[in-house]
């Protein structure tokens, strides 16, 4: 093997980890990294550091990513119906009968600093998993692969109504889960 | 009936929405005379705009895992 494709073939794993986590589905996952480690390949090419090559195999697994969504958008569109994915997260968060919160929102400190480390990332990454797998693909599908709503609900024939609740849903259980495991830590 | 009151479990779901869809005419007005009166809206605006600033440098994140490599 040359340089090139043994760096391709090293940062397999790399990839693997943003499929899964995007396709919640490893068989799909594994299919949508082949087929980018294969595009690569075909398109040999100098890079000046391991950064800009991974960059560059991103951008290319985020379009079979996508084509992996379009072609399982049925499976991919059925919403959760488990009675914890139903749950409103909102009542996570304690409102007095008026409306007010019941406790002043938590300090999270100074974010810039915090927020662009690698543990932070884990963390982040590991909360996102936990989402219920269709809140969790719809909501990575605005985060990591930039689809703006319009063209999440016209690839995978959702209303906009249904993804607007299943990413406030996504988004509320995200906060709580990084105030626990990131915010309350780095504060205390 | 005060005209755009929204309590702060309404104004906090409103937040939440902004990260996805741009608000109607009404919300932003109701958001604004919320967040000029009220303590606890802006500790979670800035919570959720936390986040939004976490996601983007997580998703422009490639490792620096460079030397390691060497």
């Amino acid at each position: 093997m040359t340089g090139f494709e043994q760096q391709i073939v090293a940062l397999q794993d790399y990839l693997l980890k943003f499929a899964r986590l995007q396709l919640r589905n490893d068989a799909w996952a594994e299919d949508a990294v082949s087929e980018t480690v294969l595009a690569a390949l075909a398109k040999p090419q100098s890079f000046g550091n391991r950064s800009q090559l991974k960059t560059w195999l991103v951008g290319i697994l985020k379009h079979k990513v996508v084509d992996a969504l379009r072609h399982h958008h049925r499976e991919v569109s059925g919403l959760d119906d488990s009675e914890d994915a139903q749950a409103e997260p909102l009542d996570a968060i304690a409102f007095k009968a008026d409306g007010h919160f019941a406790e002043q929102p938590a300090d999270w400190g100074n974010p810039e600093q915090q927020t662009s480390s690698q543990q932070f990332f884990e963390i982040l990454e590991a909360c996102a998993s936990k989402l219920p797998a269709s809140q969790g693909r719809l909501f990575l599908m605005r985060e990591w692969l930039e689809l703006s709503s319009e063209e999440i609900c016209k690839e995978l024939q959702l209303t906009p109504t249904n993804l607007y609740v299943q990413l406030h849903r996504a988004r509320l259980r995200l906060r709580e889960c990084l105030e626990l495991n990131w915010f309350m830590k780095a504060s205390a | 009936m005060i005209p755009f009151h929204r309590t702060c479990r309404e104004v906090a779901a409103i937040l939440v929405a902004r990260e996805d869809r741009d608000l109607g005419l009404a919300d932003r007005l109701a958001l604004r005379i919320h967040m000029a009166m009220c303590d606890a809206c802006p500790k979670f605006e800035r919570q959720m705009l936390t986040m939004r600033n976490g996601l983007r440098q997580w998703r422009n994140y490639t490792g620096t895992d460079d030397s390691a490599q060497k």
